[in-house]
């Protein structure tokens, strides 16, 4: 792990005094919802952010976005209108992007396509696939949920069945279960990844069920925090960003997902003229994902000890989390 | 005085297929109503600390600026041509068809079924059968709201926008279940997705490196026909009739409530077929937002262009660059693409009010002809 | 199915029902006196969407919450007023100038709110409020006496508008308008004044409709918040008959199938999302097409009145 550090910050360093004097890389990213939406596009806006100080800012990188596109079609025109503008790195954070990138790389081959979440490269050399193995932080959240839930109710307002929601949402019920199985823990879909008001109306449901902790995943949980705050007791987990600025008393601890490094990779890629080809995958071995615990919530010692335990034997193999 | 009578009786026939200034007049208005909704808009945006002349700028660069532009005005205009046809139609029998948005999902739905259940058939069977369905997947969804208001006097304008909402959720339903890429489901990605439509049934691209398809000469040569169908048949004629006057039409004989089933069916059947060929020519596989809101902005359209056939060709051209240019204006400055929404919107009440002096002016200069007439006779 | 019949969770849909049921409520009877005096507005959702961004951003920037609710009403009039001058006095064709209204206030509303706002964020809306003694009645109490302001409101206003409707003068002159405006005319009744009073009225209820829901039920603001509930809205005028009490239990029997559907997913009960959701827009058609109320829909609905054509 450490040599590659070194070899990369190598190649990196290279690439900046080479950078400087050429032009700026162009890099395009398009996303599903906003760029603050403290969840899963935020993730890859934040990390592109560092990447692009990193290198020297907007001299050296030229970062360009577009958001809330969540109808595929208006995407794919996004994509294909920035291929043909000639940027070098296009991302397409969102996994229901894949058949637009499988349509247009080809058109584009000298242009780097990545997206995600998802493992298909679709066989072509000019495309990235990356993912994150969202189960893995899923089953901290829920061990944590489950030394902490009164009422053993726990509730999960999750967007559509697919992708890291899925898989979060699955690891998340392991870790609860793993503590102990008498806890309750009902899911409900809202059947969109956009739509905060079903959220909200799911959440609330939840919560006159009886349930004191609730988590999910996508951009609209900022409904069911809401829910949440409102009614003052009830405990939230999050994933994807640090949620803890949205509700500082009552969230405990959010999955995070860093990007920079793959990032790095890719970038450095491009300039030595390799396109794609590659999936990428967070894991909490990696770095890729981290805890995040909010500091303004006094989690007892004994939830901390069991969160950091798991954390551990997930990283060395022990529990291995089904996605 | 016989001089006069000839003259008026010439006057008479030669006036509905030649009155220069009321064409004139059809196309002036609407243009007027754009320009005046463009300016609002201009105010909202200025007030928004937004510059609007380079936001409208952006617009038109984003639909012209480039090839890409172009073509993709192009796409657009094709489906929103495809509604418009149908909505034509439709508004000549005095019926408002807002239910394209789910005709056009069940014609994208059937029309896709049938290449993805017989994926070994030829494109030259296939893409023909799926147009087919399409049409008529979309013409029976509008056909259950026309009927609805033939028989029982069901508020069209209602009854098809439940009928939107259901076909929305039929086709999650489907896409998040039995017509989901059995591929996404081996990985365990489940993407509410279908598989993708065999290579053989995509509508061939006109240019290289853009999505511009054959969807748009078939909806041009349609143009042509239905223009041709509305005025030069008995069943057009029909419709145009029940439109105008149903009483006077059912004094004559017409059956009223069949050529309003019957409009809403074709209606519905464009529709339908503008999906088809969306996911055909442009997608090639079935998503969700497949519609892109193009039933609604295909109302506009066919206001826009005089609720004539040949108009919706320049209006359905202009509206698709109005869309392109958005998503340029909204990648580029920052401006959300609802703009143009609020713009539709504006430029259909104002078209609409503005419908007042359309009528007053004709009827004031059909009664100053009259005048004319018996003051020379 | 273990859990249904508990009595916490007959309490717990009982409840959702009552809270889905307001912005209908508001919305619904705002467009039956609209269409009493015989004009159809299809805006209603594009008011609803407007003003509830309107009071949920007055909220958000002023922290009063009787301050977002005014700006919605007024926005709901401003509204009202443009419809009322394109279909009263341009006598413009209602359903179009309605669709166009409806595009107008949801394109504005997403503008603004991602011009102004950018991202979904919540607000402290009205809470719940207890009536004192009442709300401590054994179950009915907690469902019927234990919310916010604006849904007393919205119940509240359904007896109010059955007396204007039925024992006022004004509900005399806005019925006579819809049913023969030629004859109330000629009465001396401004019908383009009641008109006007009509969709205004219609408007402003509308605005609070969609207060309702982004500073009360869902205490947020979205991209197309409403999904339609606007048109459902004027589907269950039809459905109601005209009258505040069918419109009532319109849309209660409504809400009551969003409200259970809600709840099976929560109790686990497998019922795929997409098709509980269309259950209300079929139930909707099945209304339209069996509503026997037609004989009592306004005459003169959807007809703009000429004084020189009579």
């Amino acid at each position: 792990m450490n040599l590659k550090r070194i070899v990369f910050a190598a190649v990196m360093i290279a690439a900046l005094v080479l950078g400087a004097a050429a032009a700026p890389l162009r890099i395009a990213v398009i996303m599903p919802s906003a760029t603050t939406d403290m969840a899963f596009s935020q993730s890859m806006w934040s990390a592109l952010l560092t990447v692009q100080k990193e290198m020297g800012g907007a001299s050296a990188v030229e970062l360009k976005y577009t958001d809330n596109m969540f109808k595929v079609p208006d995407a794919a025109a996004a994509i294909r209108d920035y291929a043909s503008q000639g940027f070098d790195i296009i991302i397409a954070h969102g996994s229901q992007y894949g058949s637009s990138v499988q349509d247009i790389a080809p058109d584009f081959p000298k242009t780097t396509f990545a997206w995600g979440t998802d493992v298909n490269t679709f066989g072509l050399k000019n495309v990235y696939a990356y993912t994150a193995s969202a189960e893995q932080g899923g089953f901290i959240n829920g061990v944590v949920a489950a030394k902490l839930s009164k009422s053993k109710k726990i509730g999960v307002t999750g967007p559509i069945e697919v992708g890291d929601a899925k898989t979060y949402i699955d690891g998340f019920i392991q870790g609860v279960l793993s503590v102990d199985k008498t806890i309750a823990v009902s899911k409900t879909w809202t059947g969109s990844f956009s739509d905060v008001a079903l959220m909200t109306a799911a959440a609330k449901t939840h919560i006159a069920n009886g349930a004191d902790v609730l988590t999910g995943s996508s951009q609209s949980v900022v409904g069911s925090i809401g829910a949440a705050k409102e009614n003052g007791k009830v405990l939230w987990f999050g994933t994807q960003a640090d949620q803890a600025s949205l509700s500082p008393a009552l969230v405990v601890a959010s999955q995070v997902y860093d990007w920079t490094a793959m990032l790095r990779e890719i970038i450095a890629a491009h300039k030595a003229n390799t396109f794609g080809g590659k999936t990428y995958v967070l894991t909490l071995a990696n770095g890729g994902l981290k805890i995040a615990f909010n500091s303004g919530y006094a989690l007892p010692a004994a939830a901390k000890k069991a969160a950091d335990d798991a954390i551990a034997a997930i990283k060395k193999g022990t529990i291995t989390v089904q996605p | 005085m016989s001089t006069g009578t000839g003259q008026a009786v010439q006057k008479e026939s030669r006036s509905p297929r030649f009155d220069w200034s009321r064409l004139l007049l059809n196309a002036i208005l609407p243009f007027a109503g754009v320009v005046a909704a463009l300016a609002i808009a201009g105010i909202f945006l200025a007030l928004l600390k937004t510059d609007p002349l380079g936001a409208y700028l952006t617009l038109i660069d984003g639909a012209l600026g480039s090839t890409f532009g172009i073509t993709q005005t192009l796409v657009k205009a094709t489906p929103l041509l495809l509604v418009g046809l149908g909505i034509c139609i439709a508004f000549r029998a005095n019926v408002i068809n807002i239910g394209a948005e789910g005709q056009i999902i069940m014609g994208a739905l059937a029309g896709a079924a049938i290449p993805l259940s017989l994926p070994d058939l030829p494109g030259l069977i296939l893409i023909p059968a799926a147009c087919l369905g399409g049409f008529l997947a979309g013409g029976i969804w509008g056909f259950i709201p026309g009927i609805l208001k033939a028989r029982l006097r069901v508020n069209e304008i209602l009854s098809t926008i439940m009928m939107n909402a259901i076909a929305l959720q039929f086709m999650n339903f489907l896409l998040q279940g039995p017509l989901m890429d059995p591929e996404n489901v081996k990985r365990g990605t489940f993407l509410a997705q279908s598989a993708r439509l065999p290579q053989q049934v995509w509508l061939p691209r006109l240019v290289p490196q853009t999505l511009l398809h054959a969807g748009l000469i078939l909806a041009i040569v349609l143009a042509v026909l239905v223009y041709v169908f509305l005025w030069r048949t008995t069943i057009g004629y029909q419709i145009r009739a029940v439109g105008l006057s149903p009483e006077a039409s059912r004094y004559s004989g017409i059956d009223v409530g069949r050529n309003v089933a019957l409009s809403m069916a074709l209606a519905g059947g464009f529709a339908g077929l503008a999906g088809v060929i969306e996911v055909i020519g442009v997608q090639h596989r079935l998503m969700e937002g497949l519609t892109s809101g193009y039933g609604f902005t295909g109302i506009v359209a066919a206001l826009l262009g005089g609720l004539h056939p040949l108009g919706l060709l320049p209006a359905s051209a202009f509206f698709g660059g109005l869309l392109v240019g958005a998503d340029k204006m909204q990648r580029a400055v920052q401006i959300p693409s609802s703009l143009v929404t609020a713009i539709l919107g504006m430029i259909v009440l104002v078209v609409s009010g503005a419908g007042i002096w359309a009528r007053t002016w004709a009827a004031r200069r059909l009664a100053g002809r009259r005048r004319e007439e018996e003051e020379r006779a | 199915m273990k859990g249904v019949l508990h009595i916490g969770v007959l309490t717990g849909i009982l409840n959702s029902m009552i809270a889905l049921a307001t912005p209908f409520l508001y919305a619904a009877i705002g467009e039956t006196f609209a269409q009493t005096a015989g004009v159809v507005n299809l805006g209603v959702d594009g008011i609803m969407l407007l003003a509830g961004f309107a009071a949920f951003f007055v909220t958000l920037t002023t922290g009063n919450l009787w301050l977002g609710l005014l700006a919605a009403a007024l926005v709901g009039l401003l509204m009202g007023l443009i419809m009322s001058l394109v279909s009263v006095t341009l006598k413009a064709e209602q359903g179009v100038s309605g669709i166009g209204l409806y595009m107008f206030g949801l394109g504005m509303s997403s503008l603004l709110f991602k011009v102004l706002v950018g991202t979904v964020k919540t607000v402290e809306g009205f809470r719940p409020v207890d009536i004192p003694l009442l709300s401590a009645i054994p179950f009915f109490g907690q469902i019927l006496f234990h919310n916010s302001v604006l849904v007393y409101g919205a119940f509240l206003l359904v007896p109010l508008a059955w007396v204007v409707l039925e024992k006022t003068t004004l509900g005399l002159k806005l019925k006579a308008v819809g049913q023969n405006p030629a004859a109330a005319d000629s009465l001396g009744i401004s019908v383009v004044g009641i008109r006007y009073l009509a969709v205004c009225l219609g408007a402003v209820l509308a605005g609070i409709a969609g207060a309702s829901l982004s500073i009360s039920l869902l205490n947020l603001f979205q991209d197309d918040l409403t999904a339609g509930q606007g048109f459902i809205a004027v589907a269950l005028v039809y459905f109601g008959g005209w009258s505040p009490f069918g419109v009532l239990a319109g849309a209660l029997l409504f809400s009551v199938v969003n409200s259970i559907q809600l709840w099976m997913q929560v109790l686990g009960v497998n019922l795929p999302a997409s098709v509980a959701v269309m259950l209300p827009y079929a139930l909707t058609i099945l209304a339209l097409m069996i509503s026997a109320n037609r004989a009592r829909q306004p005459a003169a609905l959807n007809k703009p009145f000429d004084r020189s054509e009579n």
